[in-house]
């Protein structure tokens, strides 16, 4: 029997039903609506999370001071300043796993342009700094190796404060005060938006780090050194490469804990991954048991299906149909039921998809991958649970058959 | 060889806990070109013969060569693939595919036709349809179409595969006087166009209308006369 007239055959009699041809799809629709839904959503919210990981920088770490301990009271990390300029110096020199090294110097105050002033955090860094955090600049430039050495008084502003302090005009080339201190702004760094956390990381200006430690710090520590590592499967060792290379500099001895520590994304990263792993664990047990259902839905129905059609089944041996032809016959319609409720249950699965990115704004991943094996999958539960109806159908005496009332 | 050679032929089936000796010993011949009428009272046998004569039975003992072949030692495909190739069916109650036009029911057998003999299903429908005066009716399911019609329609379907023999089991059994004669001169017809055809019925008129009839009772030949016309 040639497969076009097959699915031709097995669509007209599923067209001669809707109602309940429709019903028996509502399971498939149903189940494969609620994974399409959530697997867009999921991984929507998953490529939010990493976007913002990612936003941090390209394999980024930081290295933050050490915490203090006094009279038993410790004070936790960062309390007590260790790392210095000549730390940051021999990570740029002596790390062969690094590409990047930028000391970070953190100061606030208020930033007064003309008539406009407004409070942000002033940080000090090095040239590498848009690199480390993949952020370029938008308009002017950033401080070179030159401006760094000069201690030069020049600022490259985020995008929130030179909308405020320079609100419809190009703050390049402006002069600025910081503190009382003098700056020229030479750029202004792209929008970059708001953290994980959900403060605005474009509230900020940039100087060069040497500016920063002597003009508006304590001109003897700096607040934490960020450095991007060759490759991101090789964090670990370079983190390792750092450790040594800041305890032969800190004159550690071996038995002495280290007096600073190391950040990295993977334990943010390693967070949002197991909470996918979770929701696709739930998302995968709420499919299968619609998927289960809908099954049932769909043997019941064949099952009604070949005792109605008893008649035709026998007209059909009568006439030279081998079993295999009518047990095929049976299987395709299952099939073409199946997946029929597998597409319609993409397209309602890309609608709910759609509304609840908009109710909960996260962006919405369309995986073709995701569809293309939901689209499949319907279409083996149908043949799975159409296989005892059609075995049935298949096994009829032609004799009694033509002659069912 | 004749067409059909029935050889001390004995159908027994189980009905409950009784044997039912449908057929004891039908001894038969049927020639390329006859026109035979299956008489006989109800429970004498006739329809199991018909069944085993259609391929959709076996008997219990004896043979059946049907074209040479030893029916009766053929498997369900075999049979299948025979009813297909040599056998048209023409029933009582027509067996129509409802919601199905007039020329898809037509073309049904030759979705199962494996060995590709007809090339053009819907221009050789359209043939046998006009062979028993349907032309007009291509399109019209069986709800549209008068009984008379839809045994027409029947009759092209058993002609489709260009069989060795028509079976035809109560062919009239549904219809009036007039059209039941409107389909037996269809038989006639064909008949005369040298197709084999062998009808069941209980109907002492319609049999006359054969040109050889055959008699059962209790599943034996009682009577077995050619008609004089």
């Amino acid at each position: 029997m040639k497969w076009k007239s097959l699915f031709k055959v097995a669509f007209k009699s599923i067209m001669k039903n809707r109602m309940r041809s429709f019903l028996t799809m509502l399971g498939i629709i149903i189940g494969v609506a609620s994974v399409i839904a959530l697997i867009s959503v999921g991984k929507g919210t998953q490529s939010d999370i990493s976007g913002k990981i990612q936003s941090l920088g390209t394999n980024l770490l930081i290295v933050v001071p050490g915490s203090s301990g006094f009279g038993g009271v410790n004070r936790g990390a960062g309390s007590f300043n260790t790392l210095t300029m000549t730390d940051a110096d021999k990570l740029e020199k002596n790390a062969t796993l690094l590409i990047n090294v930028s000391p970070v110097v953190r100061a606030s105050g208020q930033v007064i342009a003309g008539r406009n002033n407004w409070f942000t955090s002033v940080q000090g860094v090095s040239p590498s700094f848009p690199d480390i955090r993949t952020w370029p600049v938008e308009r002017g430039g950033f401080f070179t190796d030159r401006d760094e050495k000069s201690l030069a008084k020049v600022a490259v502003l985020g995008a929130t404060v030179a909308d405020t302090l320079f609100p419809g005009q190009d703050a390049v080339g402006a002069r600025i005060r910081i503190r009382d201190v003098p700056f020229t702004v030479i750029g202004v760094l792209s929008k970059k938006g708001q953290n994980m956390m959900g403060s605005d990381q474009d509230d900020i200006v940039l100087a060069p780090a040497t500016t920063v430690l002597y003009r508006l710090s304590d001109g003897k520590y700096i607040n934490s050194i960020m450095v991007s590592a060759v490759s991101e499967g090789q964090i670990p060792q370079a983190e390792d490469e750092i450790t040594s290379i800041l305890r032969g500099s800190h004159h550690l001895a071996g038995s002495e804990d280290n007096d600073f520590s190391i950040r990295s994304q993977t334990e943010i990263n390693d967070m949002a991954t197991s909470v996918t792993k979770m929701m696709t664990l739930l998302l995968t047990s709420v499919a299968g048991v619609s998927l289960l259902v809908g099954g049932i839905g769909i043997m019941n129905i064949m099952l009604v299906s070949v005792t109605e059609r008893t008649r035709e089944i026998g007209i059909r041996l009568a006439i030279g149909a081998r079993e295999a032809d009518v047990l095929i016959q049976f299987l395709v319609e299952a099939g073409t039921i199946s997946l029929m409720g597998g597409l319609l249950g993409i397209l309602l699965g890309l609608v709910t998809a759609s509304v609840l990115g908009r109710i909960i704004s996260t962006s919405i991943v369309i995986d073709p991958v995701t569809m293309t094996i939901s689209f499949l999958f319907s279409g083996i539960i149908g043949i799975f649970f159409g296989f005892y109806p059609a075995k049935k159908a298949a096994a009829l005496n032609p004799i009694e058959a033509l002659h069912y009332e | 060889m004749s067409l059909i050679e029935l050889k001390s032929l004995i159908k027994t089936y189980r009905m409950g806990d009784i044997d039912v000796h449908a057929l004891q010993g039908v001894d038969m011949n049927i020639e390329k070109g006859e026109f035979v009428a299956i008489t006989g009272a109800s429970g004498s046998g006739k329809s199991t013969m018909l069944n085993i004569l259609g391929c959709l039975d076996l008997p219990s003992e004896g043979e059946y060569i049907l074209e040479g072949i030893q029916v009766g030692g053929l498997n369900k495909r075999e049979l299948a693939d025979i009813r297909n190739q040599k056998i048209g069916f023409v029933f009582q109650g027509f067996n129509l595919l409802s919601r199905t036009s007039a020329l898809e029911n037509v073309e049904l057998p030759l979705l199962y036709d494996r060995a590709g003999r007809i090339k053009d299903p819907a221009k050789k429908a359209v043939e046998a349809l006009t062979r028993v005066g349907l032309a007009d009716r291509l399109h019209h399911e069986p709800n549209k179409l008068s009984g008379g019609e839809q045994q027409r329609v029947a009759i092209a379907r058993a002609l489709i595969n260009e069989p060795s023999i028509i079976l035809a089991d109560e062919p009239t059994g549904n219809l009036d006087t007039v059209t039941s004669m409107e389909v037996i001169g269809i038989f006639k017809e064909l008949n005369a166009q040298g197709i084999t055809i062998i009808l069941v019925t209980h109907e002492p008129d319609i049999a006359l209308q054969a040109k050889r009839t055959i008699e059962l009772r209790d599943g034996r030949i009682i009577h077995d006369h050619l008609v004089s016309s």
